[in-house]
């Protein structure tokens, strides 16, 4: 299959020429897969948030190329805003955004900067705040009278609505509670499994990442040091912690089983997986 | 575009000795330097000036660029004010006529010098903002201007609210660039159409930086009044400031070379 959206060799420098010169990417070749569920995951300063803005053209490449259905992003002014609707990006706390004065206003600013008729608009903002659990009345609320968790769901909506085929979210769920992680890593579930889309989902959180994606990349320092299936890449649990990042709690306690000289896989991540790995260490078979 | 680009407050990181003297003595360098531009009357006071100001900039190693690019803004003023020079000085030795303009002996050194204190005004300003922390020179300033207390003036808080400025400059232009971003990454076209249109695409823009910036603003207020924050009476300093042998020795140097272009500036030299 080919990649829906990929980088070649991208390179980006922060303020070159002065003393404030940062290599923020060096040569990243990235990829991702139509209606792949994709996990990015590094530490503060690694490049995560530097190398998804290149994704849908808001920086561009010191050198290198983004590929979008094979055709670079850059090569006309066109181009480049065609990148910016169908690759949706949520940035951190994206509730920081809002600015209309009712909830539906803000949800449709996307599709009316595409270009869209007033029923189209209309039919995209309610499909999108049915997506993130908005109720109708809401919808002629101020977003300012909403809490901060649905002020997120606004935000994410907006971008939802327009319909991008590839939704990047930078830590969607930071700064919520356990009930509010859980209901919007759902509502991206939906998303994901509905339209097809491609969903990248950028966190440090490995425990998230665990249950939700199909792929990770590790990006550390400008680089991708690892990637593949959480499985195999929190194999390198050491690697890992050296980057700042460490794996799953379930990860790191097979990990040190191992370590303890007990003979058992330690790539495990979910509570389903430790279960069987342990009943059959113990010679019960899975239950 | 990145606006991370832009150097507002201008400071270049450095560990020459000039970074190391003490704010105040910059301050009062530049004063005295400004002085003495404006004390100076012919070539020779003028060289006198342009070799403090030369030396000051190597020893700071400053890129001379860096201060170049700093004086594109005021182009325009430079040709206005030697274009004004160079046609309405009365007397002297015409030179040429232009329309009902002469141009005279005299209006040609006028214009000359007038742009040449313009560029030199600005080189050695810009020095002191390039080798000085914006809080460093709040704090030079608060010291430099404490005897004004004694006349109620609220120096201390008039320092505190140019600090706290200064401090939120670099995080509300990485607001603002973040909520760009993000309204474009909505398709927002900050850049184009006509300026009505400009103007309007602002307003996402703008509503969510008000609101951030108020909302700084209050948590910064809390913060401050939960560590008893009460005002400049009886409060110590975590950085004092003291000058050192270098600072009387600059100072002593910038002193003598304004008593310097003072007297050549006196007989015309």
């Amino acid at each position: 299959m080919d990649p829906i959206i990929e980088t070649k060799q991208l390179t980006h420098i922060y303020s070159a020429g002065t003393p404030f010169e940062h290599t923020a990417l060096a040569g990243i070749g990235f990829h991702a897969l139509p209606g792949e569920y994709l996990g990015i995951i590094g530490h503060t300063g690694s490049g995560k948030s530097t190398l998804i803005q290149h994704l849908n053209g808001l920086l561009k490449p010191s050198s290198g190329q983004v590929l979008l259905q094979g055709g670079d992003i850059w090569s006309d002014p066109k181009a480049t805003r065609r990148a910016r609707f169908q690759v949706g990006l949520v940035f951190q706390y994206p509730e920081y955004q809002l600015f209309e004065e009712t909830v539906y206003k803000d949800i449709s600013f996307g599709p009316k900067n595409m270009g869209l008729d007033e029923k189209e608009t209309d039919r995209r903002v309610r499909s999108a705040a049915y997506f993130v659990g908005l109720r109708d009345d809401q919808l002629n609320q101020s977003p300012f009278e909403l809490s901060g968790g649905q002020k997120r769901r606004v935000a994410i909506a907006g971008v939802i609505a327009m319909e991008p085929k590839v939704l990047i979210l930078d830590e969607p769920t930071a700064g919520l509670d356990p009930e509010g992680v859980e209901s919007i890593l759902g509502n991206i579930r939906d998303y994901h499994q509905v339209r097809g889309a491609t969903i990248i989902l950028v966190s440090h959180s490995m425990e998230d990442m665990a249950r939700t994606v199909d792929r990770l990349v590790v990006i550390d320092d400008g680089k991708i040091p690892f990637q593949g299936p959480p499985r195999e890449v929190f194999q390198h649990g050491d690697e890992l912690e050296g980057m700042g990042l460490g794996v799953p709690q379930l990860t790191r306690v097979f990990h040190r089983l191992k370590a303890l000289g007990v003979d058992i896989d330690p790539s495990v991540y979910t509570l389903d997986q430790a279960k069987a790995a342990i009943l059959a260490k113990l010679g019960k078979g899975a239950v | 575009m990145a606006l991370k680009d832009i150097t507002l407050g201008q400071y270049f990181p450095g560990n020459s000795p000039v970074h190391k003297l003490d704010p105040r003595t910059k301050l009062l360098a530049v004063v005295l330097y400004i002085v003495a531009l404006f004390l100076a009357s012919w070539f020779i006071s003028y060289a006198l000036m342009l070799a403090a100001l030369c030396l000051s900039i190597a020893i700071s190693r400053v890129p001379p660029k860096a201060i170049l690019r700093g004086m594109k803004p005021v182009v325009f003023i430079l040709v206005f004010t030697g274009l004004l020079n160079l046609f309405y000085t009365p007397g002297g030795t015409p030179l040429a006529q232009v329309w009902i303009f002469t141009i005279t002996l005299e209006g040609v050194y006028r214009a000359f010098f007038m742009v040449v204190r313009i560029l030199m005004l600005i080189a050695g300003t810009f020095l002191l903002t390039y080798t000085t922390s914006p809080i460093l020179l709040t704090d030079g300033l608060e010291s430099l201007l404490g005897p004004l207390k004694k006349v109620k003036v609220p120096v201390h808080e008039l320092a505190m609210m140019m600090s706290i400025a200064l401090r939120f400059i670099p995080t509300l232009i990485e607001e603002t660039d973040k909520i760009m971003s993000a309204q474009r990454a909505r398709g927002a076209d900050f850049d184009s159409g006509s300026l009505l249109q400009r103007a309007r695409a602002l307003l996402p823009l703008l509503v969510p930086l008000f609101i951030s910036a108020f909302r700084r603003a209050d948590e910064l207020a809390t913060a401050m009044e939960c560590r008893c924050y009460h005002g400049g009476e009886g409060r110590t300093r975590l950085r004092q400031l003291k000058y050192r042998a270098s600072d009387y020795l600059t100072l002593a140097l910038f002193l003598a070379i304004t008593v310097a272009a003072g007297v050549l500036g006196h007989f015309g030299l």
